[in-house]
């Protein structure tokens, strides 16, 4: 902020110069929107022509290149719903229940270990910190190998506890920074207010940081259900049988069977799994974008 | 009596009992806020110890070793380096997937971020509207990294794709660029330049701390647009690209899905689409060498080490922080 006082000081006639700027400004601007509709064309298209394509039937798929069907053909969503041994339906569930359990994994064991970095002091507690910094950067692909061995051994590989248990460690440390970021925020004058009538430090994270704490709790909630419902390579090495699979790992399977004979049903199927989260950018969009802005969270 | 001799002021007065005073400070109940701490830090400690820090001393321990999932951990041979001598002078799929990672990390990545950027120069305006086009532009962040928009992704970049379907608008035929090893990766590095939302959405956010005054300022001193872009965004923006740009580059080196899916999990056509992370896969979970797979792992971590060193240490050069003075 101090090279805005360095710079030297304007003489008086600098008033009007924006408002010349903003007359010559109007075609600009024509140009501007322009410019941003077609970039928002180019970007949305692929989406349309997913969902487009998943309403055309086998032969329209190759002999119509356009995005909208000539005929709407909602059979795609019925054969795909079959197609695999299971009902899609069954991989829906799955996804669901692990989303759900990561969803409160994240909340509770983030939101605890934030509390602990943001408002408690302890022995080491700035080492833990760095450390917790450090795990931000660490590719979570060079841990996989020893992590399979170790829930292998467990007895945890073809179960949803390997896709499960790190996430109620608090092993997702965006989610721990985000929340100790949040917390920062929260005035100190109310802990300590809490803590002269006599609240100890559990007492001032029941009453004061949790219920304070929701907005964070909420972002949190959000990217962990997107990120597991998304999430591929961990659900592909852990998952075994068909009864497991969730959505990511079903879909997988359309790349393998006969390649062209299921691309429609392979197009609903796909549309189908990515409603969920369009609904939740649909409901929460305000909030992701807010998110990744103060944590700086990829989507 | 100990217990009064101990609480006497006079008596506990002397050096021994200063420094625990003094590092009461402030503080009213140290040990139990200390106590307290360790108890709501407890679930992150035991995932740091048995989700990262164990498994990475194993991984060190297997990539010395031939360890395949089946043997009896008494049975495991110890190889010294040779995993690592492999790797480096007799696998080919190693070179192969060095050089896709660090072409998809370096062409693909800045030129996402020269479109987040060049997006988000047209949306700083406060202007109705700009917030469902900053939305609308962010929804493929949400969707792209899912198996599902890769296989649709793989899909439009097929013969029958519509990609050929735009290039027949000007009479060009195209052809499967997925299956084309000349073309996959590129195919890739679009999907992930698709996804510029993300990074758009925290230069806006940067763009917005850029005071008005220092634009009225070079355009008094007769700054041309392109000067100012030059000259004032730019360097106020640096932090914030700095920040985008490491981010996006580690990310971009753990590319795996969309890889994973056009290839049906080998990488192919050719090696062309054998991301690191991939190869890693195919080591670790189809061969089975886990060993060597752990091999790879280092590497990795060791190669994201450096380039994040890289990064920070030349980022002093450019980055500028305007309150360094403070500092």
């Amino acid at each position: 902020m101090t090279t805005l006082t360095e710079v030297p000081a304007l003489p008086p006639a600098a008033p009007p110069v924006p408002v010349n700027r903003r007359r010559r400004d109007i075609p600009r601007e024509i140009v501007r929107i322009l410019v941003l509709i077609a970039i928002l064309t180019v970007v949305l298209y692929p989406l349309v022509w997913m969902v487009g394509s998943s309403f055309k039937s086998q032969t329209e798929i190759t002999s119509n290149l356009n995005a909208w069907p000539r005929e709407f053909t909602p059979g795609n969503y019925k054969v795909g719903w079959t197609s695999l041994g299971t009902a899609f339906g069954w991989f829906f569930v799955n996804s669901i229940v692990l989303a759900t359990l990561n969803v409160f994994g994240n909340a509770i064991s983030c939101l605890l270990a934030a509390y602990a970095f943001a408002r408690l002091r302890f022995r080491l507690r700035k080492v833990w910190f760095a450390i917790m910094i450090g795990t931000l950067l660490l590719p979570s692909h060079v841990l996989i190998i020893p992590q399979y061995v170790l829930f292998r051994t467990f007895g945890w590989v073809g179960s949803i506890a390997p896709l499960v248990v790190p996430h109620w460690l608090a092993t997702d440390a965006f989610f721990v920074f985000l929340m100790v970021q949040f917390m920062r925020g929260i005035p100190r004058e109310l802990d300590e207010a809490a803590r002269i009538d006599g609240c100890g430090p559990y007492q001032v994270f029941l009453r004061i940081i949790l219920p304070l704490s929701r907005p964070a709790l909420v972002t949190t909630a959000i990217f962990s259900f997107i990120w597991t419902w998304n999430e591929f390579f961990r659900q592909l090495v852990y998952l075994g049988d068909e009864s497991e699979w969730t959505v990511p790992v079903a879909l997988r399977q359309f790349v393998d069977s006969t390649g062209q004979s299921n691309v429609g049903a392979m197009f609903a199927m796909s549309v189908l799994s990515l409603l969920p989260v369009f609904v939740f950018f649909l409901a929460f969009q305000r909030l992701l974008v807010e998110g990744i802005n103060t944590s700086g969270i990829k989507g | 009596m100990a217990m009064t001799t101990a609480s006497d002021p006079v008596l506990s007065q002397p050096p021994v009992s200063r420094a625990p005073a003094k590092r009461r400070g402030p503080g009213k109940t140290p040990r139990r806020e200390g106590l307290a701490g360790y108890v709501f830090l407890s679930p992150w400690l035991l995932g740091l110890m048995g989700i990262t820090a164990i498994p990475m001393l194993i991984s060190l321990y297997l990539s010395f070793t031939s360890y395949d999932v089946f043997t009896p951990w008494s049975e495991v041979e110890w190889v010294g380096l040779e995993n690592y001598r492999e790797m480096f002078t007799t696998d080919p799929s190693f070179w192969a997937s060095v050089v896709v990672t660090l072409k998809f990390a370096l062409i693909a990545m800045p030129l996402k971020l020269a479109v987040a950027l060049g997006v988000a120069l047209l949306l700083n305006r406060e202007r109705r509207g700009v917030g469902l086009f900053r939305g609308l532009f962010y929804l493929p962040s949400l969707l792209g990294g899912s198996v599902a928009l890769a296989l649709a992704w793989v899909a439009m970049f097929n013969r029958e794709g519509a990609f050929n379907g735009f290039l027949r608008i000007f009479g060009i035929e195209g052809k499967p660029w997925v299956f084309d090893p000349d073309w996959s990766l590129e195919t890739l590095m679009l999907l992930a330049i698709w996804q510029f939302g993300a990074p758009m959405v925290i230069f806006l956010a940067g763009l917005k701390q850029i005071p008005a005054e220092l634009y009225e300022a070079a355009a008094v001193d007769g700054a041309s647009r392109w000067r100012q872009f030059w000259h004032v965004t730019i360097p106020m923006l640096s932090p914030v690209i700095f920040f985008n740009l490491v981010l996006e580059t580690i990310h971009g080196f753990q590319g795996f899905t969309s890889a994973f899916i056009l290839s049906n999990g080998t990488g192919g056509p050719v090696d062309s689409t054998l991301m690191y992370t991939l190869n890693l896969y195919v080591k670790g979970f189809h061969d089975f060498e886990m060993g060597y797979a752990s091999a790879l792992a280092w590497v990795f971590l060791v190669a994201i080490g450096v380039v994040t060193v890289i990064f920070f240490s030349t980022g002093r050069f450019w980055v500028h922080y305007s309150d360094a003075d403070e500092r």
